[in-house]
């Protein structure tokens, strides 16, 4: 009877969480899902006479490849939900008639057997379930078992290989990266100091806070973007933050608004003979569109920016 | 008598007489391996190997004369050609010397002519190869001791003869003439090929000695076959009917050429077949010598006809050559009383004719290749050295008494007319018709008014053309006499075909002959009354039917076309049809279709691999249905 | 009782299934793998109980290696074919076609 109730309370469990496992948008609830499904699964081992097994379930599958799953997804990106809109057209259709078509089969077929009274393991675990299991792993299965551990082994070694990047180009030094960050601030104005600490003066969690410069005004380089994002989005966004944000988007529109200027008045410099000229030559004019094709998409990336 | 037995030998001039083959064809190897290089000196390589093969030539007829008559037939064997059945070996004896005499003798001087008619040919050392060439595989041909070597030399002849004819390949109607030529002896060679295999199967042996020595007896139907067989391939070589065709076209090689290959030598190989095989599969009265006399009959009489009608030069002398070599198969055909005036008239052949030819070369070299001998006329003013040896080669041919070709041709006649009436009468209406397109010949080109081309300015020939003219010219006056009178060929070449019983005596006043003489004069004199005394256009009167009939070819050529060439082209034609519409219909249809297919199933592969995943799940829930359903069956 | 365990060991293998063939993140394909790696462990493990062998659970232990090994090469390839083409979709991943 305990039997009975402990699998329909984890059987309704294990199924809404594998449906759930499928149909949430967010990878991350799809991995708690899955693990919800194989700590039930665990309990199920155990009910049936398989305490080893559930206990390597919730060793290997639960606690293992569940964090290894994890750690993939905050790699890969743990924010990002997927769409659920179908491209391949009648995939998802398809897929849940042959689904139900197997599972109905599957269901015939189990119902269609007709099965004793379970045996039961206890006459094979006389001295107990770990105790004969292992028996049995180190004699008649301890080919497999050596051939796992090859297995194993390769599979680490691929995993390191796979996920090896091998260097081509030398490790640039601190006086390389220095010299970078001085030909970029000579270039294009970055600040080549270190970004500034959040909030000099702050009161809260500093990482909301933004670092104040000599005249009080708010520092934009200090500024999180991925919260001042959200906060904006949210409405709760401080306004001197949205005014250093602006002024730096001005900032940026202007200094490319210069740039295509300057690269205008470099094209015709180089015309040089004036529109008789650029006109009688076939390869001038393409030579000062350059620019003004390349001016539309410098636009909307600072204004995104800007956002 | 019977032939006399093949002995072997070794030593002497006669053991090296491989040097004979083997001088001519390191001319060729030299002349065609060394390239440019050798243009400076390859005339004169090719005339000195010639000149050195003749000369061994002579020194093995000496060392020959020098045994006893019945151990004439000397073999120098060389090589196991197949180990323990046939030894390659050349075979010396009283025929295969004559030959070569004939061949090295008037090869030399048509090499030494040559000099000086392809003198201003950029292609000269080639031809000059070539000749080398065909010297040697013609001396293969005649020396080998079996019927192997002699294929060889059969094939290599064959060669060379197309090589020549289309040496000047540049002309539409050279190369045409020379594939005509390889395709006609084809047929010739087929039936050879298949009567060496015959011997083969019937004796274990294709050696000459072996066949006659041999133990076995074949049944009369095989030997009949055989010859016949034997005789096709004669047929080709010699451009007997009816495979005849091929030797008017190839005059369109040079004139050296035709007149060593396809007067002198080459085409007399079906003589020297049917002579050396005579014994054995031409004994007399038997069907395949039958067939032999009436093959040269025909022929002597169609080459004839032929001859009356044609105004090239040279395919005159084509038409007089096949009659010419008609009458050696008849007399071929008659049997041991006719092989040695066959042989004989073969040898005085090989020289007036040569002579004739190479002083038709010598007037076209003068008349700017001119051919046509309406073009000519007048000539022997301005060319008297050609003119005087032209005549004798003429009176030689048309049978004037005490000239070569009286007495070999005279021999034939009697022999023929003692083996057949019918076809010694025969002979002698062809002897009458050679009398009328001779002098028409000779009347045309160096007697009556000068019809030549505005821009022709005749001339004689230089020495070296001129010289081998005298000395052909020599020979047709005096060899025939030489070899006929007081039957000293016949004796000569006894050991190696046998002869009658009964030598036969020279009658000079036989009736069959006073006949012959008065037919020839006839004809002569029709000749002068037509072209001699009369007017000749210039362009060729439109003429009866029989004069088309002549000009024609005796319409050969159409009935080939008529016959072969037309029912093959259709058959091709239908092959082909066939093969682009049913062969190539179906496997480009099957091919359509698996690519159409393919290209839509290719589809399939969108690169999705949930796609995939999908056909594989569809894949295995299938299988388990399958499963129950046969579980359940 | 065996006949409760292997319809819901069917059922979360057919949903395992599915979620294979609609969802287009890699790693979430990968989940439901493992979710019909684990139905089929429950049904061993219920044939082991209904027949009183212990290869049942043998044979669950051994695919709990392979499906831990298979996972380990599986992610270092997602992780690698995401580094080159900033996306874990599988959809992306479609250049070997016709």
């Amino acid at each position: 009877m305990g039997e009975t109730i402990t699998f329909w309370v984890l059987a309704v469990v294990s199924v809404t969480a594998a449906l759930g496992l499928v149909f949430s948008r967010k990878a991350v609830y799809s991995a708690l899902m899955l693990g919800t499904v194989m700590l039930s699964l665990a309990v199920l081992y155990a009910v049936q006479d398989a305490p080893f097994l559930a206990a390597v379930q919730i060793i290997v599958y639960t606690g293992a490849v569940m964090m290894l799953f994890l750690f993939v997804l905050m790699l890969v990106g743990v924010d990002s939900s997927d769409s659920l809109v179908e491209t391949i057209r009648g995939q998802r259709f398809w897929a849940i008639v042959a689904g139900l078509a197997f599972a109905v089969l599957l269901g015939l077929g189990v119902g269609n057997a007709v099965l004793s009274a379970p045996k039961g393991l206890e006459a094979v675990t006389a001295k107990g379930n770990v105790p004969s299991l292992a028996e049995l792993i180190f004699t008649r299965y301890v080919f497999a078992f050596e051939v796992t551990s090859a297995l194993l082994i390769t599979a680490a070694l691929g995993a390191m290989v796979l996920a090896h990047r091998e260097r081509t180009a030398p490790k640039p030094t601190q006086k390389d990266l220095s010299r970078a960050r001085f030909v970029e601030y000579a270039e294009h104005g970055t600040n080549p100091a270190p970004l500034p600490g959040p909030g000099t003066y702050a009161r809260h969690n500093a990482i909301d806070m933004p670092a104040l410069l000599p005249d009080g005004s708010v520092s934009s380089l200090s500024v999180n973007r991925v919260l001042a994002r959200r906060e904006a989005a949210e409405g709760t966004l401080a306004p001197e933050i949205a005014a250093a944000l602006e002024a730096e988007a001005r900032a940026a529109e202007e200094r490319a608004a210069a740039r295509r200027e300057e690269l205008v008045h470099h094209a015709s410099g180089v015309n040089g003979s004036g529109p008789n000229g650029a006109a009688s030559n076939g390869a001038a004019p393409t030579a000062s569109a350059a620019p003004d094709e390349e001016s539309p998409a410098t636009g909307p990336e600072t204004g995104e920016e800007a956002k | 008598m019977e032939p006399a037995k093949i002995i072997e030998h070794s030593g002497g001039v006669i053991g090296v007489s491989w040097l004979l083959i083997a001088l001519p064809l390191l001319g060729a190897a030299v002349l065609l391996l060394g390239g440019r290089k050798t243009d400076r000196f390859g005339h004169l390589l090719g005339v000195a190997t010639a000149v050195a093969s003749f000369v061994v030539g002579v020194l093995v007829f000496l060392q020959l004369l020098g045994f006893d008559p019945a151990e004439r037939r000397r073999t120098v064997p060389l090589y196991d050609f197949i180990p323990g059945l046939t030894k390659m070996g050349l075979l010396v004896d009283p025929l295969s010397i004559s030959f070569v005499l004939l061949i090295t003798g008037v090869g030399s001087l048509i090499h030494i002519y040559s000099i000086g008619y392809m003198a201003h040919d950029p292609n000269r050392r080639r031809f000059f190869a070539y000749l080398n060439l065909f010297v040697a595989a013609m001396l293969l041909l005649v020396l080998a001791d079996n019927y192997i070597g002699l294929y060889v030399g059969w094939e290599g002849v064959g060669l060379a003869s197309y090589l020549l004819i289309g040496f000047w390949q540049h002309k539409p109607s050279a190369a045409t003439a020379a594939k005509k030529a390889f395709i006609v002896n084809r047929v010739g060679d087929f039936g050879l090929a298949i009567a060496i295999f015959t011997i083969f199967t019937a004796f274990n042996t294709v050696s000459f000695a072996g066949v006659m020595e041999s133990g076995a007896h074949p049944s009369q139907g095989t030997l009949t076959a055989i010859g016949l067989l034997l005789l096709l391939g004669a047929c080709g070589k010699s451009a007997q009917l009816p495979l005849q065709s091929w030797l008017l076209d190839a005059m369109e090689g040079p004139t050296p050429v035709s007149a060593l290959i396809h007067a002198a030598t080459m085409v007399t190989a079906g003589v020297y077949l049917v002579t050396r095989s005579g014994a054995m599969f031409f004994p007399e009265g038997s069907t395949a010598a039958i067939a032999v006399t009436i093959v040269g009959v025909a022929t002597l009489l169609a080459g004839a006809i032929i001859g009356t009608a044609k105004d090239d030069i040279k395919k005159a002398l084509a038409g007089s050559t096949m009659s010419q070599i008609g009458y050696m198969m008849l007399a071929a055909g008659v049997g041991p009383a006719g092989y040695a005036f066959a042989i004989a008239h073969l040898i005085t052949h090989g020289f007036f004719k040569a002579d004739m030819f190479l002083g038709a070369g010598s007037v076209m070299h003068a008349m700017n290749d001119e051919v046509d001998m309406r073009k000519y006329g007048g000539l022997r003013k301005v060319m008297p050295i050609t003119f005087a040896t032209f005549l004798i080669g003429y009176l030689a041919i048309i049978g004037f008494p005490l000239l070569s070709g009286y007495f070999t041709k005279d021999g034939i006649i009697e022999s023929a007319m003692e083996h057949n009436a019918t076809l010694g009468w025969l002979a002698v209406l062809g002897a009458g018709i050679t009398g009328f397109y001779m002098s028409r010949l000779v009347f045309m080109t160096f007697f009556g008014q000068k019809r030549w081309e505005a821009d022709a300015h005749p001339h004689e020939s230089p020495a070296v053309m001129t010289w081998p003219l005298i000395i052909l010219s020599v020979g047709s006056i005096f060899l025939g006499g030489f070899l006929i009178l007081g039957n000293r060929f016949m004796t000569f070449l006894a050991p190696a075909v046998g002869r009658p019983e009964h030598l036969p005596s020279f009658h000079p006043f036989s009736v069959a002959g006073l006949v012959t003489l008065a037919l020839v004069a006839a004809g002569a004199a029709l000749a002068w009354f037509k072209y001699g005394a009369a007017e000749v256009p210039v362009t060729a009167p439109r003429g009866s039917f029989l004069t088309t009939f002549a000009r024609r070819d005796l319409y050969g050529d159409a009935l080939n076309e008529a016959l072969f060439m037309r029912p093959g082209q259709w058959l091709t034609r239908l092959a082909v049809f066939f093969d682009n519409r049913g062969i190539d219909g179906l496997v480009n249809g099957i091919a359509a279709g698996i690519g159409g297919t393919s290209g839509r199933l290719r589809r399939v592969q969108t690169g999705f691999v949930r796609s995939y995943a999908l056909s594989i799940f569809v894949g295995a829930a299938i299988l388990v249905g399958a499963w129950f359903v046969v579980g359940n069956l | 009782m065996t006949t409760h365990y292997l319809v819901l060991s069917a059922l979360l293998f057919v949903i395992g299934g599915v979620g294979v063939l609609v969802r287009r993140n890699a790693i979430v394909v990968f989940m439901c793998v493992e979710l019909m790696l684990n139905a089929c462990n429950l049904a061993f493990v219920t044939f082991a109980r209904q027949n009183g062998n212990l290869d049942g659970q043998i044979i669950a232990f051994f695919v709990m290696i392979v499906a831990a090994a298979e996972v380990v090469i599986g992610l270092a390839i997602i992780v690698t074919i995401f580094r080159t083409r900033r996306s874990a979709s599988v959809d992306d991943v479609n250049l070997l076609k016709y």
